[in-house]
């Protein structure tokens, strides 16, 4: 079995609200050297067997949006 | 005109859809539910709000690739009418059948409200007619549209944008945005004129006890079948024949 790592973020130049909105409450509770956050999500996959096109194929298919969103994957070690 | 009302799970606003469809505007309208995989007897989809999936993932993702949908797919292709409204857009974003996406809105809060809208486009089959200004409500967390510039100048050279926030007296501004939506935008049109996707809700506005009847405008599209299917898919398909 192998696990794979694929961390899927919104396009650097779209707003994320919520991450704007950790950086205001880690600011409020006094951590002033934040300026900025950004979320986005990790999936873990667990597969039989790792195939760097196969996983291509499910992030473009299904695990992000192209329009807004950026990905990339690691084999977990 | 039978129109097949998509239900997925999660779905909330199918009700309100059919007695809009049915009661509202007197077309025969059914639930179909999302693991069919055809529409046959059907003429028309409408794709209701709620959170299909719980919008796990993003919003319509797992949604947009549910059997149904291969359908409805087929009918937008066809020229026939698909409406999808709040999470129906999303889903239809989702899918490719309509370009750009849905994002959290801009101030991080659910609106749920009722906005102005200015019918930009009134030439479509779903917006002929429409007056200038229509009040319906919206009730969303995730609404803002986004799509890259290149697609959002084509929308609008192409005259498929049928809606866009505005002020009581059809006025543009930041503050009548209640999303943070690009360029105020609430509503598109797919190329042939035939889908529409659009966050504000038209079924939730078809009684005056329900605060305005400015839906009935979009959903009585369907009850003129003079107007499908869409009539620019029949011209582009004439032309290709010559």
């Amino acid at each position: 079995m192998v696990t794979v790592r694929v961390y899927v973020t919104l396009k650097p130049s779209l707003l994320d609200s919520a991450g704007r909105t950790v950086a205001d409450s880690l600011q409020k509770l006094g951590f002033r050297e934040v300026s900025g956050c950004r979320i986005g999500k990790l999936i873990e996959l667990t597969m039989a067997e790792y195939s760097e096109p196969r996983l291509k194929e499910m992030c473009d298919k299904l695990l992000a949006n192209p329009v807004i969103e950026d990905y990339r994957f690691e084999v977990a070690t | 005109m039978r129109v097949a009302v998509i239900r997925f799970p999660g779905s909330n606003c199918d009700q309100d859809a059919l007695y809009g469809l049915r009661d509202n505007v007197g077309l025969a309208s059914e639930y179909v539910w999302h693991e069919e995989d055809s529409l046959a007897g059907f003429d028309a989809a409408f794709l209701p709000g709620g959170f299909a999936y719980g919008d796990y993932l993003r919003c319509g993702a797992i949604a947009s690739r549910s059997p149904v949908m291969a359908e409805v797919r087929r009918f937008a292709a066809e020229g026939r009418p698909v409406l999808g409204v709040c999470n129906g857009f999303q889903v239809l974003c989702e899918a490719g059948i309509l370009p750009g996406a849905l994002l959290p809105n801009e101030d991080r809060m659910f609106v749920c409200d009722a906005v102005w809208l200015r019918a930009v486009n009134r030439k479509s089959p779903w917006t002929q007619g429409a007056d200038r200004i229509l009040r319906i409500p919206v009730a969303h967390g995730e609404g803002r549209y986004f799509a890259e510039d290149a697609t959002i100048a084509r929308l609008f050279e192409e005259d498929r944008v049928a809606f866009l926030y505005c002020g009581p007296e059809g006025q543009s501004g930041d503050e009548f945005n209640p999303n943070g939506s690009v360029r105020h935008i609430a509503g598109i049109l797919s190329e042939q004129g035939n889908v529409l996707g659009m966050m504000p809700h038209p079924e939730r506005a078809t009684r005056h006890i329900l605060g305005s009847r400015d839906g009935l405008q979009v959903l009585s599209s369907l009850a003129d079948a003079s107007l499908w299917p869409s009539p620019r898919l029949a011209a582009s398909t004439a032309g290709r024949a010559i």
